[in-house]
């Protein structure tokens, strides 16, 4: 499987984000998932992942420790597969 | 807490700890509440939790719904369990529906059944924010209509075959258990089943006209047994709003979130726009504000002084000793309340059998019933002890909700999927 962290992503557009003191609660109007993201690092990460070219610069810019970006992708991955991220089509996007 | 997507999730039961411990702080904003748009109805149930029939000419006009509705967009409610009543008798109940989806604010509304005809049925199979629940008490119409009201299942089974035909998607078939369908309860899957439905059993309380029957329609303690045995071999199947988390003591968590919501991650609007701590929980002794004359829903919710009360830590009580207590919580707070239990005590079906004797001491009192909108075509049946006493004095202050949780509680239609740090967050 290729890198997570190579590949550009962003929140599902079914996805609604509401910040709380421990995090974030992530709802999906589609598959009626809730999700708590219990880190406040992993919601910087999530909101900065449509900004990026990549999910490893969006972990660059929330600031997390290169030590932890396999925690970090293992909890993206997680993510993807309830559809609360999306892979990004970066055709046509500058570079 | 999983209702609609349990089934995608096993990590709940594994990492609820810490987060049963955020929500019983209680959270900005509740996850999903209940609505009831009206207290009419065309059926009288016996069993009402809200004693519905006749309008109160005090409902929410349009425009009021609409601010509600504005409100639960700025506060990130992401969704709202509508209910009544029939809510589909209010006149503006689609337009509602619409703007609530226009707003960002899924709905999900329980219905007899009633206008869920061909057309409305594909409105609805037409858009993804919507969710509809039909409820059915009984397998077949003997069975249901004793509780519903002549002619409910045939009108239950059509707004199915109806749902169905359109291509609805995984609608709810919601069935409140009783001493009576307990022995249904394949026959509710198969029906489910053959309309591409999701079966949700959910737990009789005493609360509303439920306080006069229930006495004869909780199912027995060898049922509760059965129910619990049931439930284990349906998984994740079959959906509970996690209601039965006091059956816990019979083996094992179930899954699903073990904890009472009220007040502190869900709560009520009724009609008229009083909030309550839970929809079961419809009393003054839970009533925490008006949206109308306490300065919104947002203000009621994040001041009332009865939910900062329910979001207090709370000691077991009496049940701290046993040793299902961390499942069971003690079980329901209004079961407890509308039979006239302690609230820090057992609840009234406790699977230690510590509800009989508790529901036999002569000390105990029934509270006097909350608001009542019941058709007044019959002089409404009290259950067997007798005339309520009417006790003067304080009202009763209600304790902490057991620290459990229910997804009666409006959270009942969600997949907690739990990612307590990055490290699970493969679970
Ligand atoms: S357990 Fe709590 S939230 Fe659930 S019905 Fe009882 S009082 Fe309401
Ligand atoms: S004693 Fe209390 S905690 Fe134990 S099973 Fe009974 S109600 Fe639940």
């Amino acid at each position: 499987m290729a890198d997570i962290l190579d590949q550009a992503w962003e929140l599902s557009p079914s996805v609604a984000l509401r910040p709380e003191p421990f995090g974030a609660l992530a709802y999906h109007f589609g598959n009626r998932r809730l999700t708590f993201l219990k880190r406040r690092e992993l919601v910087e990460v999530v909101q900065g992942l449509g900004g990026a070219p990549d999910a490893r610069t969006a972990l660059e810019r929330a600031g997390v420790p290169a030590a932890q970006w396999g925690a970090y992708a293992r909890a993206l991955r997680g993510l993807a597969d309830a559809d609360m991220i999306r892979q990004r089509d970066t055709t046509g996007e500058a570079p | 807490m999983t209702d609609t997507t349990a089934e995608a999730n096993g990590a709940v039961g594994s990492a609820s700890g810490s987060l049963i411990e955020t929500f019983e702080r209680g959270l900005d904003a509740p996850i999903c509440l209940t609505w009831e748009l009206t207290y009419a109805c065309n059926l009288s149930c016996v069993h009402c939790l809200s004693s519905s029939g006749r309008r109160d000419p005090r409902e929410l006009t349009t425009e009021k719904c609409e601010a509600v509705i504005d409100e639960l967009q700025a506060m990130q409610v992401f969704y709202v369990n509508i209910g009544g009543g029939e809510p589909t008798v209010r006149p503006d109940f689609w337009h509602l529906l619409e703007y609530a989806v226009d707003h960002h604010v899924g709905v999900k509304f329980s219905t007899n059944g009633v206008r869920i005809d061909p057309a409305r049925a594909r409105y609805l199979a037409s858009t993804d924010y919507v969710d509809v629940q039909v409820s059915l008490d009984g397998a077949t119409a003997e069975v249901n209509d004793r509780v519903r009201g002549p002619g409910s299942f045939d009108t239950a089974m059509r707004a199915l075959d109806n749902l169905a035909a359109a291509g609805f998607r995984d609608a709810k078939l919601s069935v409140v258990v009783t001493r009576h369908n307990v022995p249904q309860l394949d026959e509710f899957k198969r029906i489910a089943d053959e309309h591409g439905a999701t079966l949700r059993l959910t737990r009789l309380r005493p609360s509303g006209r439920g306080a006069d029957v229930w006495d004869d329609l909780h199912p027995t303690p060898a049922q509760q047994r059965e129910l619990y045995d049931w439930l284990v071999r349906a998984g994740e199947n079959v959906l509970t709003g996690d209601s039965f988390f006091h059956l816990a003591g019979f083996g094992g968590k179930l899954p699903g979130l073990n904890m009472c919501g009220a007040g502190r991650v869900v709560c009520l609007i009724d009609p008229v726009g009083d909030v309550y701590a839970c929809p079961f929980a419809i009393h003054d002794a839970f009533r925490a504000g008006n949206v109308l004359t306490d300065g919104g829903f947002a203000r009621v919710w994040r001041t009332s002084e009865l939910f900062a009360r329910l979001r207090a830590p709370q000691d077991g009580g009496a049940c701290a000793s046993c040793r299902f207590y961390d499942a069971c919580r003690g079980g329901c707070m209004a079961a407890k309340f509308f039979t006239g239990l302690p609230l820090d005590g057992p609840d009234p079906e406790c699977v230690q059998g510590h509800g009989e004797p508790a529901l036999a001491d002569p000390r105990r009192t029934v509270p006097a019933p909350g608001r009542d909108h019941s058709h007044r075509t019959a002089p409404r049946k009290r259950r067997s002890p007798g005339p309520v006493p009417v006790r003067i004095g304080r009202r009763p202050e209600p304790a902490a909700p057991p620290a459990s949780p229910c997804q009666e509680s409006p959270l009942a239609g969600f997949t907690a999927t739990e990612m307590t740090s990055p490290e699970t967050a493969e679970r």
